[in-house]
């Protein structure tokens, strides 16, 4: 049962109705070469659209075209400086937003008080689009780094402190009880109870927010003209190169596929270390 | 949730003053902050010589010119609203429609799973500079930007819920002979809503993004062109308001879709307070 | 078992089994769970299936429903082969917070049912429901949604919603089996009355010997899996039942040792075919909810 289920709203990942499970998980070897067809099947009709002349080849190149584009993209210096730039921004924005996620999730959280009197305002500022931020991230920083930080821990900030909220939240009663019949201070509450209970969900933050992190780094480079991935589609497609624009932009899907493969290993692989987490999780 | 100490007192007048200073705590929960933090933006800005950060009374004062006593309600703001909404639409149709049928067929599913994993990757901006070859500048490009990145978080969804659709329900379906029409909607659909809901609301964040996104990179109109018009001609009062509208914006269709959500899923709401009451019985 | 033994009225049976077998086969390994079963249920009889655990129930059950094609045999309803479930059939199964729709009010669970039927007219589908809902003691609760109800009233409503299709035959598989004892008891009395006021077919599957013995006509006495029929014991008590004199009379008594014997012979004969007890023990818990003791409560 996905666990970012159990409190209100979920931010993302689909709420299965407790109780109520799908009949899944058959033969997995035909599946993966289903797959792996239809990942083939793609291809070849993006290759045949063009060449039956369906569409323009000026619009969409045959795939063929747009790996030769990609294999020479892959020699230039160039590229590889446009791939490393993209990640830093997403990266160091990603970093500073799970800090301040994790900072603030606990202090609002822990403290009723705080967490009543903040709830109006995390609502009101969380469905703020990051664009909005965009004129104001140019004339503060330019095409800086900072500009494209600006927009990514904005939009990623958001996804791990509800979530970690919603973690905080979802401590088992009878435990707080019981921390509190023994006297557990604070600090011990949190490292036994809250950060245990909270864990899952800040790794469903995670997750989250590295996507949505990389969407936004490259939406800055794309817009703002930071140095990075999105700069080098937008002078692809104003110098006319399309099938290098193709490629750049199947670069960013992969970057994309890897950020979240990525982040479910790493939930998975804390998750498991986790044994009070797993014997909860697996309620 | 607001538990306070109330102090003993007898009767009715206890049990006004405790009403009455619930309702008080409410009041300040909810607006308390806000205001605050308005209220600290105003007094810190309100001598503010930096360029880029103007006093938020001038920005507040200059909102009215600026929006409302122009014509740029009708001439902007509406042209962007009907492009998300028109790419936002087109999007539940495709995304639902698509995902009933990808979830349906254990085949479907495996066969599209790894593409769909590829094209969800793919940051919705990018898509862009492609529209624009395809569809050119006008406003069908940018209905296709906002429906192309709308479009999977709804889809991905959909076929997460109608592939937990209750076996016992489906099988209460076959004796019943519900089928066809009725048990695609009364079956799959409103099985499958609470996650479909869910991909709504991520695709109206990540819609508004794209409308402004479109606007920014091609347009003769909307808040997107707008803002940035006021950014490249440094009217920087303005462009605070324009970010103050957008800030808006995004709240009320957010609050809207989470009205729509409060009737939609009220069953769902229900049944899992019902269960979460029964666990800990 | 002895064709003859049915009470019959001329008609025939309403639902004939010959020879019924299913094996389940997947991922390299077959199951056979009903190895060859033969009966037959007269029209307006209440049959109860018992068994024990693990005995393949759930499947006859989905086999005649039509829900499952069975390997071989025959299953003949009406004089006609089962193929998909079949028109004049309803089911109520055991998983009561399952089988109705969460979304749905419980007057619209009911009535969803009939609106597939298009021969029925508006008000008669309205009046059906009112009636069925009525039956079955919820008359007050239409607007309510079913996590609104207790579990047994969850069950009332998924009995009213079989009720109101009005069909010929009742399927029920283990329908009381997670509702609480005191429950239980007044809804096996609603079925016995509904039974006898509708003169509808039932067959009610169970684990617990003595709801089979109080509910049925004829008790038909299942073996571990590989099912066969073991026994047909006709269940010769008064047609007015009540839970505490019926329970309380010797005869109950004697039938309740001859099916519980039955059926402790039944698990002793598996048990050494299948060579393991423990084994034994742990396939029981597959396709049936528990290994809830088989007899008293």
């Amino acid at each position: 049962m996905t666990r970012a289920a159990t409190a209100a709203p979920p931010a993302a990942t689909a709420p299965a109705p407790a109780g109520r499970s799908g009949g899944t998980g058959r033969p997995r070897g035909g599946n993966a070469l289903l797959g792996l067809l239809g990942f083939a099947a793609f291809l070849l009709v993006l290759e045949a659209v063009p060449r039956l002349g369906l569409v323009s080849a000026n619009y969409l190149p045959p795939t063929s075209e747009i790996a030769v584009a990609l294999g020479e993209l892959l020699g230039e210096p160039r590229f590889w400086t446009a791939v490393t730039d993209t990640l830093r921004g997403w990266f160091l924005g990603l970093a500073i937003a799970v800090a301040l996620g994790v900072l603030v999730g606990f202090a609002l959280g822990t403290v009723p008080v705080l967490r009543e009197f903040t709830a109006s305002t995390v609502e009101f500022l969380r469905p703020i689009p990051s664009v909005a931020l965009i004129p104001l991230a140019v004339l503060l920083f330019g095409t800086d780094l900072r500009s494209v930080l600006l927009l990514v821990v904005y939009a990623a900030f958001w996804q791990v402190l509800v979530q970690v909220l919603y973690g905080v939240r979802d401590v088992d009663p009878v435990a707080r009880d019981t921390a509190y019949t023994f006297g557990l201070g604070r600090w011990a509450r949190i490292r036994h109870l809250l950060w245990p209970t909270a864990l899952p969900y800040l790794l469903t933050g995670v997750r989250l927010a590295a996507a949505v992190a990389l969407i936004l780094a490259i939406t800055a480079e794309l817009i703002i003209g930071a140095p990075g991935l999105g700069n080098e589609i937008n002078r692809a497609q104003s110098g006319g190169a399309v099938d290098s624009m193709y490629a750049l932009i199947i670069v960013t899907g992969l970057l994309g596929v890897a950020v979240n493969v990525l982040a479910r290993q790493l939930e998975r692989a804390v998750l498991s270390w986790h044994p009070s987490v797993r014997a909860e999780g697996t309620r | 949730m607001a538990k306070r100490p109330s102090r003993q007192r007898s009767g009715v007048g206890r049990r006004i003053t405790a009403t009455l200073g619930r309702a008080l705590w409410w009041t300040a929960a909810v607006f308390g902050l806000p205001f605050g933090l308005l209220a600290l933006w105003w007094v810190l800005s309100a001598d503010s010589q930096t360029f880029y950060l103007p006093p938020l009374s001038e920005i507040l004062a200059s909102f009215d010119d600026v929006w409302l006593r122009s014509d740029r309600l009708r001439a902007d703001v509406l042209p962007s609203l009907l492009r998300l909404a028109a790419g936002f639409l087109l999007a539940v149709v495709v995304g639902v429609g698509l995902g009933v049928l990808i979830g349906s067929f254990r085949r479907v599913r495996a066969f599209c799973e790894p593409v769909l994993e590829f094209l969800r990757a793919v940051p919705p901006p990018v898509l862009v500079p492609v529209l624009m070859l395809f569809a050119g500048f006008g406003n069908t490009m940018k209905v296709l930007v906002v429906l192309s990145g709308c479009v999977w978080p709804i889809l991905l969804n959909t076929v997460e819920g109608v592939r937990a659709v209750d076996e016992v329900l489906t099988e209460t379906c076959r004796c019943y002979g519900i089928r066809g029409p009725a048990r695609l909607w009364h079956l799959v659909v409103r099985s499958a809503s609470p996650q479909i809901v869910t991909g709504l609301r991520q695709a109206l964040s990540v819609g508004i993004i794209l409308m402004v996104i479109s606007e920014m990179f091609a347009a003769n109109n909307g808040l997107g062109y707008t803002i940035t018009q006021f950014q490249r001609t440094f009217a920087v009062t303005d462009m605070w308001t324009g970010i103050l509208l957008l800030g808006l914006l995004g709240f009320l269709l957010a609050m809207l879709l989470r009205l729509f959500e409060r009737s939609a899923l009220r069953w769902y709401f229900g049944l899992r307070q019902s269960q979460r009451d029964d666990g800990q019985r | 078992m002895n064709p003859t033994d049915l009470p019959q009225d001329g008609t025939g049976p309403l639902l004939d089994v010959r020879a019924l077998r299913k094996v389940y086969t997947g991922r390299g390994r077959s199951v056979e769970a009903v190895r060859d079963l033969t009966f037959a249920v007269g029209a307006g009889e209440l049959v109860c299936v018992v068994g024990p655990s693990g005995a393949g129930k759930t499947t006859l059950l989905k086999c005649i429903a039509g829900l499952l094609p069975p390997t071989s045999g025959d299953l003949v309803l009406e004089g006609a082969p089962v193929q998909g479930p079949p028109p004049g059939m309803a089911v109520v199964f055991q998983e009561y917070g399952r089988s109705l729709f969460p979304w749905m009010t419980v007057q619209q669970n009911v009535e969803l049912p009939l609106k597939q039927k298009k021969s029925l007219t508006r008000p008669r589908r309205q009046e059906l429901v009112r009636d069925a809902l009525a039956a079955v003691g919820l008359g007050d609760v239409p607007g309510a949604y079913p996590w609104q109800l207790s579990g047994g009233m969850q069950q009332r409503v998924a009995l009213a919603r079989a009720v109101a299709y009005e069909p010929h035959i009742l399927l029920m598989d283990e329908p009381f089996a997670a509702v609480d004892a005191q429950t239980r008891a007044d809804l096996e009395d609603l079925v016995r009355s509904l039974w006898q006021r509708l003169g509808v077919t039932i067959l009610f599957v169970t684990h617990d010997i003595d709801e089979a013995v109080y509910l049925g006509q004829r008790v038909l006495v299942l073996s571990g899996s590989p099912t066969v029929v073991l026994d047909d014991v006709a269940i010769d008590l008064p047609a007015e039942r009540d839970q505490l004199g019926t329970r309380s009379s010797a005869r109950f008594g004697e039938l309740r040792a001859q099916v519980f014997g039955q059926i402790q012979r039944a698990k002793r004969g598996w048990s050494a075919s299948a060579g393991q007890q423990s084994r034994a023990e742990e396939d029981a818990a597959g396709p049936e909810p528990t290994d809830s003791p088989v007899g008293t409560r």
